[in-house]
């Protein structure tokens, strides 16, 4: 029902394709995008949703197709596909939040938000006025900051925040979310969904990306469900449940997400303890103990010191004098990632752009970095390199036409899963992983599941941090809680649930003596 | 399982540097027939040694992220160092041979403590590359001049005539600098390319953070590098020295510049992540011939040498971009 108020159409898209050289990543896409709706975009990785919202968005030139878009006036006005670039897409309210963050990290959040928009009083910056609105932008998100230290210094969802303050201040009449919540924490999250339920009211059309189901059925009026660059269906959201919507991405039934974990032995080897763990200024008390076959999940609020921690085990940080850390029982000290990588140790960060992956190199150079010593005997054997990376390709189901390509061209589902095969080729005994499914789809989600649970299950241990409490309930034998720092309870078994895990993670419940102390082990 | 194919197809970037070297040879040819004289060909060669042996070392500096600024009063440092350790110990030793030796191994030590101390000026105090050389680089000039007293060092003859034979002589025909410029060339090329330190400089070049990450010895390995470059810087003044037999506070002036251009124009990116060790070959040969062309011809006078350089170097960088954008979008 086009052109009858209040769901006007915005957008269309007819017989859309878009090809990388010789490979074509997406083809005859017809998408219609209504005002004041939000459109799901679901998918596998490397499905296309990305590359598609860079058509819409003049981040990429189109292959062929057509693309119209409403004028003021609301009616659809063809797009001129060689002139569509990003500065004329922002020009008519066309904004699209990248998967990956773009900031400026020197800048603070004003400047950030305000970047090639200025606000100016004659020829000067009008910094006042730009600080007040950069505060009412964060208010309206919840986020509560300091808006003029450079963002380098902010953690990744809040920076998340700055991206969305941004879009937001650009007036928008279609927004693109590319996975905005990928990274953030369900408060952040839901602050978000807030902002755009405001935006749809005003009658801004919102196309959104996520590998979260729940969030789609929260928020979505219409699913649409792209596989292997073609688009499969066009449903209305109310008609579907998630498990309809995994299918449909999957194209097969999803059973079982979780592996049923079974518990490693009680009298199994400890093989990493940590008593009194404290780094100044990050951590002020964690003790814990992590077995053999053991998945210990690691929850708790953004801030609340877990990537530190881990960061101060594999030798990132100083430990104070009184921690002690213990490996097989033999008190250790990292004095670099390597030295803890030599004793089986492998920490697969969060940061997969900052800390992660070399975006202008080559997979197979980025999937050795990490363990570039065992494919080297003075020479590097490139051979076996080679080897190596098309096993792993095989493993970690890394999806690909063109493996020539750099790890930056890969879609932000498969860089994850190189990353994770960069950190087992070094074949680690005991495995941290933070933030492990961060922007996979569900499909691959519950193959990394699986792999987790079967390293497990052959005697490696497993640190997991996660802010996906469901992954932390559903995988982790044992869900460590940290607050402000602070180690505050291990739960296990009945207790480990998602609002005991709430309660501990806000501070309200601690397993801490006054003393600082442990009570129970 | 997917093919997987690793191919860097021939573009510009790769293939461009050749391609100047190769049209200047043409033209070289053309304009004189002395050109391509044997006696002229291997002076050119010759000639580039001494900035490409620095330039190869300076591949892995700035391939690493680095920079290198102290390069050529390092070099005039080092020779004034030799000089004087061979003038001195003329006396003592009888054996001509054995003290030029030490004095080779004095200079190796020497070049690589100077590039040690850059090295760790840069990774352990954490200053800038650019300012810590800037202030050797302005040391070592000063240091050279002082030890000549403003003027010349020059070194004995006696010693002078049997240390000549390591530039002048030759093998098979080709003289010995050219030799070892094609040693250090060829293990420079397996170091960069097929060793875990090579895989390592172009990580850090590319993103220090991820290299970290990736349990490299960060520090470690940009601390090599400057050891690298300054045994380069050595190896450049061991032959340099019998050349002229002096140094002065003009010895080498400009050399670090002339290293950086050869990098550059061989396709190594100046923001590092990616460095290419035949390229610097050619880059070294390309800045020389240009040299020589204007030397042997009358249309461009020879005063403008340093402005056709100047011209090549961003018209390089410019070729380079423009394939480059094309690999990898940003
Ligand atoms: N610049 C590029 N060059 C070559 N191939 C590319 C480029 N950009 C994307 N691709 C390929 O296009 C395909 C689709 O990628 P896209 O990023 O759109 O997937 P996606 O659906 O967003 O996946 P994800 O859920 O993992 O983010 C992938 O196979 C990817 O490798
Ligand atoms: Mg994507």
């Amino acid at each position: 029902m086009p052109d009858t108020p209040p769901h006007r159409t915005l957008f269309t898209a007819k017989s859309l394709t878009k090809s990388f050289g010789e490979v074509r990543v997406l083809s005859n896409i017809d998408l219609q995008v209504n005002q004041g709706e939000v459109l799901a975009l679901l998918g596998e990785n490397g499905a296309g949703k990305s590359t598609l919202v860079k058509l819409i968005g003049g981040y990429e030139t189109v292959s062929g197709g057509l693309l119209h878009l409403a004028n003021e006036a609301g009616e659809l006005r063809p797009l001129n596909s060689d002139t569509w670039k990003h500065a004329t897409a922002e020009a008519q309210g066309v904004i699209l939040i990248h998967q990956e963050l773009n900031l400026a990290e020197q800048l603070n959040a004003v400047e950030n938000i305000f970047l090639g928009n200025e606000i100016r009083r004659g020829p000067f910056l009008d910094k006042h006025r730009m600080l007040e609105l950069t505060r009412e932008y964060l208010s309206i998100l919840d986020c509560d900051i300091d808006p003029l230290v450079p963002v380098a210094q902010l953690s990744v969802s809040v920076k998340q925040m700055i991206e969305i303050a941004k879009a937001y201040a650009k007036n928008s009449r279609l927004l693109i979310l590319d996975e905005p919540t990928a990274v953030l924490t369900a408060k952040e999250s839901e602050a978000l969904f807030q902002l755009i339920d405001r935006l749809t009211e005003q009658g801004v059309a919102i196309v959104y990306i996520s590998h979260k189901l729940d969030e789609i059925e929260r928020i979505a009026d219409r699913v649409v469900v792209l596989r292997d660059g073609e688009l499969v269906g066009d449903y209305d959201a109310k008609t579907l449940t998630k498990d309809d919507m995994a299918r449909l991405m999957v194209g097969r039934e999803l059973t079982n997400l979780f592996p049923v974990a079974t518990p490693p032995n009680a009298t199994s080897e400890v093989v990493l303890e940590l008593k009194k763990g404290a780094v100044p200024g990050l951590i002020s008390n964690a003790s814990f103990q992590l077995r053999a076959g053991e998945i210990l999940g690691f929850a708790g609020l953004v801030g609340s010191g877990r990537t530190a921690l881990m960061e101060a085990i594999i030798g990132l940080h100083q430990f104070s004098k009184s921690s002690e850390l213990l490996i097989r029982g033999k008190s250790v000290s990292f004095s670099s990632l390597a030295a803890a990588r030599d004793a089986g140790i492998a920490y697969l960060t969060k940061d997969r752009k900052g800390s992660g992956l070399l975006l202008g190199m080559s997979l197979p150079i980025n999937f050795s970095l990490f363990s570039l010593h065992k494919f080297s005997n003075g020479l590097i054997n490139t051979k076996k390199e080679q080897e190596a990376f098309s096993e792993a390709v095989d493993t970690f189901e890394i999806r690909l036409k063109d493996l020539s390509i750099s790890a930056g061209n890969l879609s932000g589902g498969n860089q994850q899963k190189l990353l994770l095969a960069k950190v087992m080729a070094a074949e680690p005994s005991i495995i941290i992983v933070d933030e492990p499914t961060r922007g996979i789809d569900i499909g691959t989600k519950s193959q990394i599941y699986h792999f987790i649970a079967n390293l497990a299950e052959k005697g490696h241990s497993i640190i997991m941090v996660s802010s996906d409490m469901m992954e932390v309930i559903g995988l982790s034998h044992r869900v460590a809680v940290m607050c402000r720092g602070q180690l505050v309870g291990i739960l296990e078994g009945e207790q480990k649930q998602e609002h005991e895990i709430m309660r501990y993670a806000a501070g309200l419940e601690s397993q801490l003596t006054q003393e600082g102390e442990k009570a129970s082990a | 399982m997917p093919e997987i194919k690793i191919t860097r197809s021939i573009d510009l970037k790769t293939a461009g540097p050749f391609v100047a070297l190769i049209a200047l040879f043409i033209l070289g040819a053309f304009v004189n027939d002395a050109f391509l004289s044997s006696g002229n060909l291997s002076n050119i060669l010759a000639r580039s040694s001494f900035i490409g042996i620095v330039a190869i070392g300076a591949t892995f500096v700035i391939t690493a992220g680095g920079i290198d600024l102290s390069v050529g009063s390092m070099a005039a440092f080092i020779s004034g160092c030799m000089i004087l350790i061979m003038n001195s110990l003329m006396d003592k030793i009888e054996s001509l041979p054995v003290l030029i030796l030490i004095a080779i191994f004095a200079s190796a030590l020497i070049g690589a403590a100077a590039g040690c101390i850059n090295g760790l000026l840069t990774t352990k105090a954490k200053i800038e590359a650019f300012i810590v050389t800037l202030g050797t680089m302005g040391i070592y000039r000063s240091l050279i001049t002082y030890m000549a007293d403003g003027g010349t060092l020059s070194l004995n003859f006696t010693v002078g005539d049997v240390y000549s034979e390591v530039y002048y002589g030759t093998l098979l025909g080709v003289p010995y600098p050219v030799w070892v410029f094609l040693c250090v060339a060829i293990i420079g090329y397996v170091l960069l390319n097929k060793t875990v330190f090579g895989r390592h400089c172009f990580a850090i070049g590319s993103n220090e953070k991820v290299a970290l990450y990736s349990a490299i010895h960060v520090d470690r390995v940009k601390t090599m590098t400057y050891i690298l470059q300054g045994i380069c810087v050595s190896i450049a003044t061991i032959i340099y020295v019998p050349r002229l037999g002096s140094a002065s506070g003009q010895t080498g002036v400009l050399w670090e510049l002339e290293a950086i251009a050869a990098v550059i124009i061989g396709g190594t990116m100046l923001k590092g992540g990616y460095g290419r060790i035949w390229g610097t070959v050619v880059g070294a040969l390309i800045l020389t011939l240009i040299g020589n062309i204007l030397n042997l011809t009358d249309m461009i006078s020879n005063y403008l040498n340093g402005a056709v350089q100047g011209i090549i170097v961003i018209a390089a960088v410019y070729l380079q971009r423009g394939a480059w954008r094309k690999r990898a979008p940003t």
